[in-house]
């Protein structure tokens, strides 16, 4: 109890050096916070990713095509329940700076293989049946102001020329986990155009999304199909949807690391200054440990208020810093809507922080109490402060 | 015919420090009885080793040789811990600088010694409020030491020393920061708590009319009693 009350009173004791602190680690928590949220979205996208979901490539690359020919093929395998197909198409809206994922997709099985993205049975009906028709998720909607009804016009970054398209359905995320920037448009209307434009890019897809009927049968069906198409010209590797995206991720695991060593680094930083904050505390009183040891406290003591002060310190930055974690998702949510579907604090995440602030604490604690406890008393009574 | 015994007997005690690779002699081969009960005064040139003394006497130091006996226990061999746990039972401390925890009232520095005992709560209370009274500082239990002046502090730092009920007061200069008036104030108090309380008071100066307080005048002079 004494202890407690040491500890309190001294982390108020030299208010501006405790408030400084304080703030500094606030802000390196919050910024951890921040640094862990931005790589903790990488994992979120894995959580949609359905394991009766399976997709169909290129054995030699994401960007060669597949014959549109195989489609049938694989919806005859066993344990196939549904296939659709798509190809990336990276269309940009009137500037190179509005650039966003833009899909020519079969619409009916697709949209069957994507439940998570709830869009309104009557736009769903008008997109289906409308050749030229598209259909956006809400964020781009609000992004360009596009209403149902609007006409679109992309351009073609990989196949060239002005796509012309009809606005007729926007979707929801079923959470806000899915992605709300998607634009999907059929596939017939593209390839419809390629055959008069560029006939050699014809009848070929770029992917096929896989229905199955449970998880258990999803190894054995990519297998069959991958069999299928064993010594064709062009082999196929099909994978569960959330292999697909960790393989595709794994071209940005090294941002990723950057991105989590710079969020220790920000921690390491701050605990180096807490630590000599703490040193500079300790060295001050000196004289009041060697006065404490004198009438009979022993180095436990000694170091439970050291240490007590800087965990204390640490921690109530390390709260500050929590708490402020929310807003500072929300403006970033709201702020950076384009490149961020959501942009959510995870209790993981709340649970890094607080063990980092914790970890500030006590590693800015270790010298100087190890020096508190261990100094001899006649040395510390010479140092009168 | 019985003789009793000193309170502090001290044989043959040496003490050097170390710097760098030199070994410079503090204490050189001294003894000295301290019986119970008597008001001793340590003098000498700085440098001399007084405050050493009062520190190996009172197990904050330890010796290089020699015999050291406080109450018939030798307190040479004991460890950190024993000597930690000795202290609190056996010796009140008064220091120059008061040494008062600055974040603490008078009456929780005043108590902190009981902390280390079994007492409950109230009878801490009891326990400071009543040497508190008798610095006559009841009135000011609530103030901080920043509070204080120098006078006050160093009243309750005598407070502090007395409140564990200790045999042995040490005092470093205890009048050393202090004004005239506030220093005849701490030498009475010294004065009342050995003819009153039966305490033993060792005290290093430099003062002397600090030192006619004492019963007994010391002097130390490289390492050596006069």
């Amino acid at each position: 109890m004494f202890i407690l009350k040491l500890i309190l009173r001294n982390v108020f004791r030299h208010r501006l050096r405790s408030l400084l602190t304080v703030v500094g680690v606030a802000i390196a928590i919050l910024a951890f916070g921040m640094l862990r949220t931005l790589t903790g979205l990488w994992e979120e996208g894995m959580k949609h990713a359905s394991p009766i979901r399976l997709v169909t490539r290129n054995a030699t690359s994401l960007i060669f095509p597949l014959p549109i020919a195989y489609l049938e093929r694989i919806r005859q395998l066993p344990g196939v329940t549904r296939v659709a197909h798509g190809v990336w198409f990276g269309g940009i809206y009137i500037d190179e700076k509005n650039f966003f994922a833009s899909y020519a997709v079969e619409p009916r099985n697709y949209l069957a293989l994507y439940p998570e993205m709830v869009v309104p049975p009557p736009q769903r009906d008008a997109f289906f049946r409308e050749r030229k028709g598209c259909m956006v998720g809400a964020s781009l909607a609000n992004r360009f102001g596009w209403k149902l009804g609007d006409p679109i016009v992309l351009r073609g970054t990989i196949y060239p020329g002005d796509w012309e398209f009809i606005l007729q359905a926007i979707y929801r995320g079923k959470d806000k986990t899915v992605d709300e920037r998607g634009f999907i448009f059929h596939w017939d209307y593209f390839n419809e155009k390629l055959r008069m434009t560029a006939p050699e890019q014809a009848d070929q897809t770029g992917f096929f999304m896989v229905g199955v009927s449970r998880p258990e049968v999803a190894a054995t069906v990519s297998e069959t199909i991958d069999r299928s198409f064993k010594n064709s010209l062009a082999e196929t590797i099909t994978e569960t949807e959330e292999t697909f995206h960790l393989n595709f991720l794994a071209m940005t695991e090294a941002i990723l690391i950057v991105i989590e060593i710079v969020s220790y680094v920000v921690i390491a930083i701050i605990m180096v200054v807490a630590a000599n904050t703490m040193a500079m505390t300790a060295r001050e009183r000196t004289a009041e440990y060697a006065t404490l040891k004198t009438i009979g406290f022993g180095p436990g003591h000694i170091a439970g208020i050291i240490c007590g002060e800087s965990i204390a310190i640490a921690l109530l930055g390390g709260a500050i810093g929590i708490v402020l974690t929310f807003p500072a998702a929300q403006m970033i949510e709201t702020a950076l809507s384009d490149y961020f579907p959501f942009f959510s604090v995870t209790p993981k995440t709340l649970i890094y922080e607080a063990l980092a602030s914790l970890g500030i604490g006590v590693a800015a604690a270790v010298l100087p109490t190890w020096r508190g406890a261990t100094i001899r008393i006649a040395e510390g009574l010479r140092r009168v402060g | 015919m019985t003789t009793t015994p000193p309170l502090v007997l001290i044989r043959d005690l040496s003490k050097s420090y170390r710097r760098g690779d030199q070994i410079i002699p503090v204490l050189d081969n001294l003894s000295l009885d301290i019986p119970a009960g008597e008001f001793l005064a340590l003098m000498g040139p700085s440098g001399s080793g007084k405050s050493t003394l009062l520190n190996l006497i009172a197990g904050i130091d330890s010796a290089d040789s020699g015999r050291l006996e406080v109450g018939g226990i030798d307190i040479r061999p004991l460890s950190e811990r024993e000597l930690a746990r000795w202290r609190a039972g056996h010796i009140g401390f008064i220091f120059q600088f008061y040494n008062l925890i600055p974040v603490l009232t008078a009456f929780e520095n005043v108590e902190l010694p009981l902390l280390l005992t079994d007492l409950p709560r109230q009878q801490r209370r009891d326990h400071v409020e009543l040497v508190l009274g008798l610095v006559g500082l009841a009135d000011r239990s609530d103030h901080y030491p920043g509070q204080l002046s120098g006078g006050q502090q160093q009243r309750v730092a005598i407070a502090r020393a007395l409140v564990a009920d200790p045999s042995i007061i040490v005092a470093d200069e205890p009048t050393g920061d202090l004004d005239r008036h506030s220093a005849e104030e701490v030498l009475e108090l010294l004065e009342k708590l050995v003819h009153d309380f039966g305490k033993t008071v060792i005290m290093v100066t430099h003062d002397p009319r600090a030192a006619d307080k004492a019963h007994v005048v010391r002097q130390l002079e490289k390492g050596v009693l006069m």
